[in-house]
């Protein structure tokens, strides 16, 4: 698929909570097709301090409205300039990047665990999923009940479990502490969120030999796999995630 | 029609817009995007003989106006390229050059011999100024006595266009446009990045794995066009200008401080289409100003300042 650069208009800007925001932006013309997993590189406004790109994983689409949203937190001058954009107003972007999630086979058990700001790619995927009339479970891990994000739409397509590390909502503790996690049976497990976390789930994953990918989120410049800087280290040698991932096969990575 | 072609001793480019060394990949990233076609040329990537793995991760860090990188010249080798990336490029009807490097003068020695073999391959641009690798790159091109004996060493076995590319972490870039000139080099090209550092304070550590890295986009453009300006007011062989241009006007900043040519870096990482931009927009400059070739304003605060 041909990447393109185009200037999408802003048509909602949705603040959920102190700290994330969601961004649905309308496509000039019709939208290319996004896999999930596959994320798109936004050009804020080229200024002093917001000079690169940044990227930003598809949370969801919508292709009768030609839309696409990003979830987005707030994290530094960029996102904090995002989280003010009014609807109208345009933004630069350059899709669709990266290599999405593999297809699971139908039939399969699916497991999507997330953390954070980590959910961002899995709503789409968990949507994806579904259309493939597969349920699949959906372990999401925050910090505390304050910070629990998109869970309600997340109940749309699978089965919702949460953990938060102080126990305010769900139950306590980390995702890789979850029973599904240490004891479900899963042909697949999808994960985003924290390394460590992605680090404690791939090594559970690989232990129990369950066919496990994560979607990284490494600081890049370009997104196209010209300035060499978003690499991690596999099987194959160093990697750019922005090509070769940022979704990669837990087998691969040496964590 | 303006003009917007020049030359390099015997080679011809269509307009004097090139993308920089280890920021277009090998040209074949950025189809997307632009017709290659439509450049003066390419310089894929850095280049060495054997595959280098490059620097650890983190290699980026955005900085006010710019970014510092540590990619350290991560690349597949002469053979990888050989093999399947130079069947690719050679049917293109612009000038791919490749950027070379060693650790030692043989290992430059060797690579750009190699590279003479490939005839469609019509210039090498010798990096004697990389910051990010511990051997060779910067350490050969900031010492004059280095960087003449790399410089002499390749021209004895490579007899296409030899551009040198040099570094801006020297006191006197006179002094080192002259001694690539006196030893045969074509053209130079400058500048690499500054050596520069940041640190997240937030986390207290080092923004890079390296600690040190190339500080590259606008943020060092004014420093760019002052050694620019001095390095052609120097040497009588063109000079390609580098560093943070963004657009038509950058460009042509270059051009009138002495560039013949000038090269699009860090500017492809937000827009890669933007070298087709710059060649347009270079073009309806000359049109609106009345100048018939480009190369009228080459110097042109020398000739009128």
């Amino acid at each position: 698929m041909a990447k393109l650069i185009r200037d999408f208009k802003v048509l909602n800007n949705t603040k959920i909570t102190q700290d994330y925001f969601i961004l649905e932006l309308v496509s000039p013309e019709k939208l290319q097709n996004l896999m999930p997993g596959q994320f798109v590189q936004v050009r804020i406004d080229g200024s002093r301090e917001t000079f690169l790109r940044r990227p930003f994983s598809v949370h969801d689409l919508d292709y009768d409205k030609n839309s696409i949203k990003i979830l987005v937190q707030i994290a530094g001058k960029g996102t904090e300039k995002m989280s003010k954009l009014l609807p109208g107003e345009i933004l630069n972007i350059i899709y669709p990047l990266g290599r999405p999630f593999s297809e699971p086979n139908k039939g399969e058990n699916i497991l999507l665990v997330g953390g954070g700001s980590g959910v961002a790619p899995l709503l789409f995927l968990a949507k994806h999923i579904k259309q493939l009339e597969i349920n699949p479970d959906i372990l999401l891990g925050f910090k505390s009940q304050q910070r629990i994000i998109e869970t309600e739409e997340f109940e749309k397509y699978g089965r919702v479990f949460i953990t938060t590390d102080d126990g305010s909502a769900g139950r306590e503790g980390l995702v890789t502490e979850h029973p599904l996690l240490l004891k479900g049976k899963y042909d697949r497990i999808y994960c985003c969120g924290p390394e460590a976390m992605m680090k404690a789930v791939v090594s559970l994953a690989k232990s129990r030999n369950i066919f496990c990918e994560v979607s990284l989120e490494h600081l890049m410049a370009c997104g196209i796999g010209i300035c060499l800087c978003c690499i991690v280290k596999t099987t194959r040698g160093n990697i750019c995630t922005c090509t070769e991932g940022p979704v990669i096969n837990a087998n691969e990575l040496l964590w | 029609m303006v003009n917007l072609s020049f030359k390099i001793g015997n080679l011809s480019f269509k307009n004097p817009v090139i993308t920089a060394s280890g920021t277009c990949g090998y040209g074949i990233e950025l189809e997307d995007f632009i017709s290659l076609e439509k450049l003066g040329g390419i310089i894929v990537k850095g280049m060495t003989l054997k595959p280098r793995e490059g620097n650890p991760y983190p290699r980026m860090v955005e900085t006010p106006s710019g970014m510092l990188n540590s990619v350290g010249l991560q690349n597949n080798g002469i053979e990888y390229f050989e093999k399947h990336i130079y069947p690719r490029l050679t049917g293109l009807d612009t000038n791919v050059m490749i950027n070379v490097n060693g650790s030692t003068i043989e290992e430059y020695v060797e690579l750009a011999e190699r590279i003479s073999h490939l005839e469609k391959i019509p210039a090498i641009e010798l990096n004697i100024s990389c910051p990010n690798v511990k051997m060779g790159g910067m350490a050969f091109g900031t010492n004059p006595v280095t960087a003449r004996e790399v410089i002499k060493s390749v021209r004895k076995v490579y007899s296409r266009i030899l551009i040198v590319k040099l570094s801006p972490n020297v006191t006197s870039i006179e002094e080192f446009a002259k001694i690539a000139e006196d030893e045969g080099a074509d053209a130079i090209s400058l500048v690499n990045t500054l050596l520069g550092m940041a640190i997240d304070v937030k986390k207290m550590k080092p923004s890079l794995a390296t600690i040190t890295g190339g500080l590259s986009g606008p943020a060092i453009k004014p420093v760019a066009v002052r050694m620019v300006w001095q390095a052609a007011k120097t040497v009588k062989i063109p000079v390609i200008g580098i560093g943070g241009i963004m657009n038509e006007i950058d460009a042509l900043e270059f051009i009138m401080a002495g560039a013949t040519a000038i090269q699009v870096g860090t500017a492809l990482f937000i827009d890669p289409s933007v070298p087709c931009k710059i060649i347009t927009g270079i073009e309806q400059f000359l049109v609106e100003r009345g100048f018939e070739d480009y190369s009228l304003l080459i110097g042109y605060i020398n000739k009128n300042f």
